[in-house]
């Protein structure tokens, strides 16, 4: 049925691989047309797969099916234990794959406007269908170690692109940065597949999260380390694994770097797809977590509301327009980790969890739309600073229009799509725990705030700012996505996302609240007025608030020292402290024993070798020697 | 006249040392080969000396010594075909220099 499945994968590989071999024998067009060719074909078969799969063939008996449309045996480990590669098509999966390619195909189109004319521009386009054929993969895994795989592809993918200015320095040391923390963070992750697979015997989705007679969690209860049972230990070291690649606290670190790379790059993977791997890790798991270890889940929850707070704090003090985003973006991730840590497993209960996905869903098409529209802002400014752009109102009216447009969904305003699934978030927080529910509220009037203030600064504020080059609003390539994403923006809140993703695979009704809505509405919009009073126009409100409020502002701009936090750890502790003293150990320990051993025997080679003369009298003379000892001795004895 | 035994045996060894000396001290291939016949000889008369001494009526000694100045003499014609070989290929007999397939 779903064989066709088969070259949403095969296609972006296949063009990596002939995109990547053929590199400058192509023209940067023929490259490009041909990758976004594959793209668009992978996207039609995605949204053939999607309709098939909610439409016709998913629901059967009121539930939705997990369907493996494909499958091969790779690796055989034991009788139970295979690594297998597989398509696997269930709701999430599925709808994964109509967001993936959908944003990947925008970030395609967009990308000849913005990459036009660029060094590498084969290159860029090789490694976009890789990144695209990992995430695809890593939302279709059948089992934890195939998605593991793809994990680490896509973070392999995101390391080269974020270094794809590989001549800048800052651009590598960011592309370096991102892989070092997120493989140091998928190395628990791997830990974590081990520990649950060797109890579980299977690496298979199907059988971890089967929610009724769960052999994992059976032949794991009443085991317990240091206090804290193996379960536990095996699911929180790989969630682990997400918030490295989600940029959670204390792993967030990487994101707001990785910005260094081109700005269709951090629409693409460090706002829409890649970051939220961590989200779909835990949905996938989601079934073990609430049945098995519910006090992990309470930990997913707190570590996201955390971040939540802290990203959108910073984000407020930030003055690159890109970093803004990329804050917002931990922040909204972390809405997402929060609202499936407050999740339930059944019907309404489930509610958190069908948030989280459909926030996810928005989220990816808001957040890549504002992302795409900071690049036409970057493309007419050359700057990413805030202080470089004002005014731009008149300059840019496409992109001025389809800004506001996300800046409305993200800060949760309706119609647009932010508002329907951030309400859903806050309903399910108010009605598991208050104090998660206060710091997403909390959240929600801060992230319309430096939204706004984003906005107004780059579109209004300085009304008559002079520029060297007029501003020129993006060519048709760069603002046909803008308006393709603006558009579903729109109208992508009006899904009845309840009736084809729940926790339990079981369709069910949800209802606007009201009471919690009008609530969010209404601090949404007082973030809003604040930013409009403060940056609408040129003023001095600003700078006097930071100063009354110095010590934290100053602590929000250095993003509360977290990366010399990490420094100091790292290179005071971990280098300075542990590994020098290691390695000068190895070096002369270790080494100088073997160093010892060798230079022994060569001494005594040395010293020994003129035995070996080569000439017969030397020989004889020994010879005697010996012969006359022997005799001396049968006299003597 | 009644020779002692020890004579024959104090010239017997002065025989074989000399001839080890000789072996060991010179280079000349040739000497060597000598030295080598003196020490084949102080056996012989060491063989002859103590079958004439301790068992008069048997012969096993002589025959030994017989035998040995039979192989002597076949070992010297080989050796003396190896050296001149030897001469042949170096221009000289001396042991030290024999030493091609050292290196």
């Amino acid at each position: 049925m779903f064989t066709y499945t088969l070259p949403i994968l095969v296609i972006p590989a296949l063009m990596f691989i002939f995109l990547g071999l053929m590199d400058n024998k192509f023209k940067p067009m023929t490259s490009g047309i041909l990758g976004t060719i594959g793209l668009g074909i992978v996207a039609i078969l995605s949204y053939i797969a999607a309709y098939d799969y909610f439409f016709s063939v998913g629901l059967i008996d009121g539930i939705y099916q997990k369907i493996i449309a494909f499958n091969f045996e790779w690796l055989k480990i034991t009788e139970h234990l295979h690594i297998d590669l597989g398509i696997l098509l269930d709701p999430i999966s599925v709808m994964m794959l109509v967001v993936i390619s959908t944003v990947s195909l925008m970030v395609h189109i967009y990308s000849f406007g913005y990459m036009n004319g660029e060094r590498g521009f084969q290159r860029y386009y090789a490694l976009l269908s890789l990144f695209t054929f990992s995430m695809l993969g890593l939302v279709v895994a059948t089992n934890i170690f195939q998605m593991y795989i793809f994990w680490e592809l896509v973070g392999v993918s995101s390391y080269s692109l974020i270094g794809f200015y590989y001549t800048k320095k800052s651009a590598i040391a960011a592309s370096k940065k991102a892989f070092i923390v997120t493989r140091f963070a998928d190395f628990f992750f791997l830990v974590g597949i081990l520990l649950v697979s060797f109890y579980s015997e299977t690496f298979d989705f199907i059988s971890l999260t089967n929610p009724e007679n769960n052999e994992l969690i059976m032949k794991t209860a009443g085991l317990s380390f240091l206090g804290i049972s193996v379960l536990s230990w095996g699911m929180m070291l790989i969630f682990m694994g997400g918030v490295g690649k989600s940029a959670m606290l204390p792993f967030h670190i990487w994101l707001p770097d990785a910005m260094e790379g081109p700005t269709p790059v951090s629409a693409l993977i460090h706002a829409a797809t890649m970051v939220v791997a961590g989200v779909f890790l835990v949905a996938r798991l989601f079934p073990v977590y609430y049945l098995g270890t519910p006090e992990v889940l309470t930990i997913i929850a707190y570590i996201g509301a955390i971040t939540s707070l802290f990203a959108a704090i910073v984000a407020c003090t930030q003055t690159d327009i890109k970093r803004v985003l990329a804050f917002s973006t931990i922040s909204q991730i972390a809405y997402m980790i929060t609202s499936l840590g407050v999740s339930g497993l059944a019907g309404h209960e489930g509610l958190g969890y069908m948030a989280s996905m459909f926030h996810l869903f928005t989220h990816a098409f808001f957040k890549a739309l504002l992302f795409l529209g900071a690049g036409a802002v970057i493309h007419a400014v050359h700057s990413n600073e805030m202080s470089a752009m004002g005014g731009l109102n008149k300059y840019l009216k496409i992109t001025n229009i389809t800004f506001l447009i996300a800046c409305l969904a993200i800060a949760g305003i309706p119609p647009f799509s932010g508002f329907f699934s951030k309400d859903e978030i806050l309903v399910a927080a108010f009605h598991s725990d208050k104090i998660l529910f206060a710091c997403l509220y909390f959240c929600a009037g801060l992230t319309a705030f430096y939204m706004f203030r984003l906005y107004f600064n780059i579109f209004w504020n300085d009304n008559n700012k002079e520029y060297e080059h007029t501003p020129h609003e993006a060519p048709f390539v760069m603002t046909f996505p803008l308006i393709f994403l603006a558009t579903l923006t729109c109208v992508c809140g009006f899904i009845p996302f309840s009736h084809y993703v729940s926790a339990d695979a079981m369709p069910f009704e949800t209802h606007i609240n009201w009471a919690i809505a009008s609530a969010s509405i209404g601090v949404a919009l007082i973030g809003i007025g604040i930013a409009t009073k403060m940056y609408f126009k040129k003023s001095e409100i600003p700078d006097k608030v930071a100063d009354t409020v110095k010590g934290l502002y100053t602590s929000a701009y250095h993003k509360f020292y977290f990366d010399e936090i990490w420094v100091f750890v790292t290179k005071r502790i971990i280098f300075e402290g542990i590994s020098r003293p290691i390695a000068w150990f190895d070096r002369h320990v270790v080494d100088g024993f073997m160093n010892g051993l060798s230079w022994t025997t060569n001494f005594v080679s040395q010293k020994t070798k003129n035995l070996q003369s080569g000439l017969v009298q030397d020989y004889v003379t020994i010879f005697i020697g010996g012969a006359l000892v022997i005799v001396l001795i049968m006299i003597l004895i | 006249m009644n020779v002692p035994i020890e004579a024959y045996l104090i010239v017997s060894t002065i025989m074989f040392f000399v001839g080890v000396y000789g072996f060991l001290a010179r280079r000349n291939l040739l000497t060597i080969l000598m030295s080598l016949e003196l020490m084949l000889n102080a056996v012989n008369i060491n063989f002859t000396v103590f079958n004439r001494y301790l068992f008069p009526g048997q012969l096993d000694g002589f025959f030994f010594t017989l035998f040995i100045i039979g192989i002597a003499a076949a070992e010297t014609a080989l050796a003396i075909a190896i050296i001149i070989n030897i001469y042949r290929n170096i221009q000289n007999i001396f042991v030290d220099k024999v030493n091609n397939l050292k290196h």
